[in-house]
């Protein structure tokens, strides 16, 4: 990847970062960590690879973006509204009954994919789009993000084992391998053990990859595409809160309200990194 | 009481008793699925970190282990959100818990639209009317900390597996402290001929407020707290039917399958007044900026059941 849009792609995680901090807002609470750890990933995706059609939204020959982790869900709303799927003015309005866009992925959203938000579904969905599409012959391909907290649900297992059985390679599958859950870090909430190993035993192809690298995601997104007759999934070391230094590797701000101040500190952190660039 | 309560928040009142009964009971265990610093199960693992188990987010292997703990002679609380604990794990709660009749504790938190921000996925406005359908299942549906502190008291005792719904939110207390509580029962709280209002939940005060504003009005509006939903006290539904020229429920919850839906099955057989259901109105939740906005949008409010009321009564 050319260093100018490698330059432009981190422009564009920096957009999502600060539109993300826009929507959490001060005094009220929002999924601040989840959000961040997948601004690069969201970046690379939205305006790189995905083939997309803001104009048509439900356009047949678009990529689908599924966020399993639902709650992560501001930042596609921040990728969305930077595409023109909504006018600005809803990024303020986000959660009211006034606004379109809800705490979680809901269909009344120009661009969401699908309802999650509910844990653990998002593989099985995905799973059913890309065989849809096998069948219709559509080469659109389908990305489903899921959390590494979230790995403790059963039923993405079924899933798991669902896309290697049915040879399922128009799907990626992306975990935000940011080690930490809600109420704190995976290895002392919940350990879920070895997961590259884990995706491998379950008949898929792993790439890890550091989730904040731009050119790295590039790569292994074209690295998936090229693996046929299995699914892939990209397992992509992250930072929780990442941009954030009073959020980063803490589960202090998975969903929670900031300050005035600490909004302010934000804002003024998002500026310098944008300096660096 | 149990504890000494210095707080509104139901669910820090749920997870103090939790403490609590691990003092009384050696045999009182704690489940939780990565929401414990929400559901305040924290307390617990906090005070017996041996008898707490944190279960990931697997809310579904979360609730057939506590059927084996049960089995084991222990006596399991599991926490989630209503939403997660009662829809996602029905198929445990029914097979590996209820047909058994085993001793599991299912505490429901952030229940009906208490968790306003997070939206439909996250608010559970159906979950007493599935748990309801499974035979043996007690519901328990306090209407503030009070009332939680005695239900969580009186929890032990219980014979079979019991739900009780935790709002999210800090509530005015309605309850009488010093009244012996006794699951089962319908509270009178409030005195009156005219109305009967049968409420649950934060939906008991609304009801009370009504109740003022009608009394100014000359309508006299009997209100009664139905906290346990499930085995409901059908001799009281059927008394307090008598001689009211109309029935009011309010819950929230959706119309379909809870508090309302139990009150009328309780007086099928009966001569009875008009019933009116105040509830969600088979929809799901949606997401609003604070709580009291979104009870008012959904109709769960004073004004709503005083109109109900007004209706009935003939105003
Ligand atoms: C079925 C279900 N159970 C519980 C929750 C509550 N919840 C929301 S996010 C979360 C933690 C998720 O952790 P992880 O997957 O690591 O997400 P990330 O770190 O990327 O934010 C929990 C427990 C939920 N949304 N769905
Ligand atoms: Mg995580």
């Amino acid at each position: 990847m050319e260093a100018e849009k490698v330059k432009e792609l981190k422009k564009v995680a920096l957009k999502l970062r600060s539109n993300v901090l826009e929507m959490v807002g001060v005094g009220k609470a929002g999924h601040l960590g989840g959000s961040s750890s997948l601004a690069e990933i969201t970046a690379v995706l939205y305006f790189h690879k995905m083939r997309l059609n803001p104009k048509d939204p439900k356009d047949p020959k678009r990529d689908r973006f599924l966020l399993s982790k639902g709650h992560a869900v501001l930042i596609q709303y921040a990728a969305l509204v930077e595409l023109g799927y909504f006018p600005r003015e809803e990024l303020k309005k986000v959660k009211t009954l006034e606004g379109l866009l809800q705490g979680h992925p809901d269909m009344k959203t120009p661009g969401i994919e699908a309802v999650t938000g509910s844990l653990g579904q998002g593989l099985s969905i995905a799973n059913g789009m890309a065989l849809a599409l096998r069948l219709e012959k559509n080469p659109a391909r389908v990305y489903v993000i899921m959390g590494d907290g979230e790995l403790s649900e059963g039923q993405l297992w079924e899933a798991a084992m669902a896309s290697a059985n049915f040879k399922v390679d128009n799907l990626v599958g992306i975990v935000d391998y940011n080690r930490i859950q809600a109420t704190g870090p995976i290895k002392e909430v919940f350990d879920t053990g070895d997961i590259p190993a884990k995706w491998k035993s379950f008949g898929w192809h792993v790439i890890e990859i550091d989730g904040h690298d731009i050119p790295q995601i590039a790569k292994a997104l074209d690295e998936a595409e090229t693996v046929k007759g299995k699914p892939t999934v990209i397992i992509a070391h992250t930072v929780k809160g990442k941009g954030f230094s009073f959020a980063e590797n803490s589960a202090a701000y998975h969903n929670a309200a900031l300050t005035e101040e600490l909004y302010k500190q934000a804002q003024e952190e998002l500026r310098k990194q944008g300096e660096l660039l | 009481m149990m504890i000494k309560l210095e707080t509104k928040s139901l669910r820090e009142a749920y997870g103090l008793c939790l403490v609590e009964l691990g003092k009384r009971n050696k045999n009182v265990v704690v489940l939780e699925a990565d929401l414990g610093k929400s559901t305040r199960t924290v307390l617990f693992k906090e005070a017996f970190p041996d008898r707490f188990f944190e279960m990931g987010i697997a809310e579904q292997n979360m609730a057939s282990t506590a059927a084996g703990f049960a089995l084991a002679g222990k006596i399991p609380f599991y926490n989630s959100f209503a939403v997660f604990a009662s829809g996602r794990a029905f198929d445990q709660i029914r097979n590996s818990i209820c047909i058994p009749k085993l001793k599991v504790r299912i505490c429901g938190s952030s229940c009906g639209l208490s968790d306003f921000g997070d939206g439909k996925t996250h608010q559970s406005v159906e979950d007493v009317a599935i748990l309801r359908a499974i035979p043996n299942m007690t519901i328990l549906s306090p209407a503030d900390a009070v009332e939680t502190v005695m239900m969580m008291e009186a929890m032990l005792d219980v014979d079979g597996p019991v739900y009780i719904r935790i709002n999210r939110n800090d509530l005015p207390i309605v309850t009488p402290e010093n009244e012996p509580y006794k699951i089962g029962k319908i509270w009178e709280l409030r005195k009156g001929k005219d109305i009967a209002v049968f409420a649950t939940g934060y939906m008991v005060k609304k009801a009370l407020e009504a109740a003022e504003e009608l009394s100014r009005e000359g309508i006299e509006v009997r209100v009664l707290n139905v906290s346990t939903i499930k085995p409901l006290d059908t001799k009281a539904v059927i008394s307090h039917s008598k001689g009211v020229k109309g029935i009011v429920t309010v819950e929230e919850h959706s119309v379909i399958g809870g508090l309302g839906s139990a009150i009328a099955e309780a007086l099928r057989k009966e001569a009875h007044p008009p019933i009116e259901f105040i509830g969600i109105q088979d929809k799901f939740g949606t997401s609003a900026k604070n709580y009291e906005e979104l009870l008012e949008a959904y109709g769960l409010t004073s004004k709503a059941i005083a109109d109900a009321v007004r209706g009935m009564a003939g105003r």
